[in-house]
């Protein structure tokens, strides 16, 4: 796996669980790499379940939710899933507000998440 | 890396800025109840913008201001900056973005202008829509306008007016 600098990959069965090293997920230039380290899981690791942990995440910009929307892409193009869990209630109004909510599983947390992979 | 210093270079560059701007902004810009006003240039860049915003964000907090309404704030300012200094300018570090913000006791207002040919916020597909909401970009206009008060953009759209206004 190729050296991450903007998530925190931990395995947990089959699932891949991806946290935020940033609580504010802002700079362009981090962005782009957030994105390209989420999608080397997808497309050279071969990853095909993904959980990501929005713990600690406070601040959020479209630009982001671009990447998230791209990865989701990739996992399902794998046939694998992704889902998200642990996100903020003004995070998930972000979601709402853009409508991301219908297009992502957002779990209330890790082992909502967890568990709702093997079912 | 500090504000950029108006030099006469960008005094120059203001003028034209001011043309494209039109009566309606500056019938805008009184001191009505206006605890803070602050303007200011900045290039196109990154860091610069990130001054400015953080600035705002440290004298609302100042002022008491909930944590819902600055994260609104915040996001709106992100979109906005990143639309000025990605979209209309190009991200030309030769190109600056104008910026002028008041805080009351009541509201926040700030004006937004880079020096770009402008684009229709009307124009911009509705990112809620089914057939969009898998786009990867697009998504700024609708946030702002979700968490501002009050949004107006001049008329070639190089300019943007955005307003919130306290509730708590």
């Amino acid at each position: 796996m190729a050296e991450c600098h903007r998530i925190q990959v931990s395995e947990n069965g089959d699932v891949t669980v991806v946290r935020f090293v940033d609580r504010k997920i802002l700079d362009e230039a981090d962005i782009q790499e957030l994105g390209k380290e989420m999608y080397a899981l997808v497309e050279n690791d071969k990853r095909k379940n993904l959980l990501l942990n929005f713990t600690q995440v406070e601040f959020l910009s479209s630009a982001a939710l671009g990447k998230l929307i791209n990865l989701d892409k990739k996992v399902k193009a794998n046939s694998g899933t992704l889902k998200l869990s642990n996100i903020r209630p003004e995070i998930y109004e972000v979601f709402a507000i853009t409508k991301l909510n219908r297009i992502f599983d957002i779990k209330e947390d890790e082992k909502e998440a967890l568990s709702s992979f093997s079912s | 890396m500090g504000l950029l210093t108006l030099t006469r270079r960008h005094i120059a560059g203001l003028s034209d800025v001011f043309e494209k701007l039109g009566p309606f902004f500056l019938t805008t810009m009184t001191d009505d109840g206006w605890i803070w006003t602050h303007e200011t240039v900045i290039p196109s860049h990154q860091e610069a913008s990130r001054q400015v915003v953080r600035e705002i964000l440290d004298r609302l907090q100042k002022d008491e201001w909930i944590e819902q309404e600055i994260f609104a704030i915040h996001l709106s300012l992100e979109e906005a900056m990143v639309n000025a200094i990605k979209h209309g300018n190009g991200y030309d570090t030769r190109k600056t973005v104008h910026v002028v913000y008041r805080i009351s006791k009541e509201r926040f207002q700030i004006e937004i202008t880079d020096e770009g040919d402008g684009f229709d916020p009307d124009g911009v597909p509705d990112p809620t829509n089914d057939n969009h909401l898998n786009a990867l970009s697009g998504r700024g206009v609708h946030l702002i306008r979700s968490y501002m008060s009050e949004v107006k953009y001049n008329e070639i759209g190089n300019s943007v007016m955005m307003e919130k206004l306290r509730t708590a």
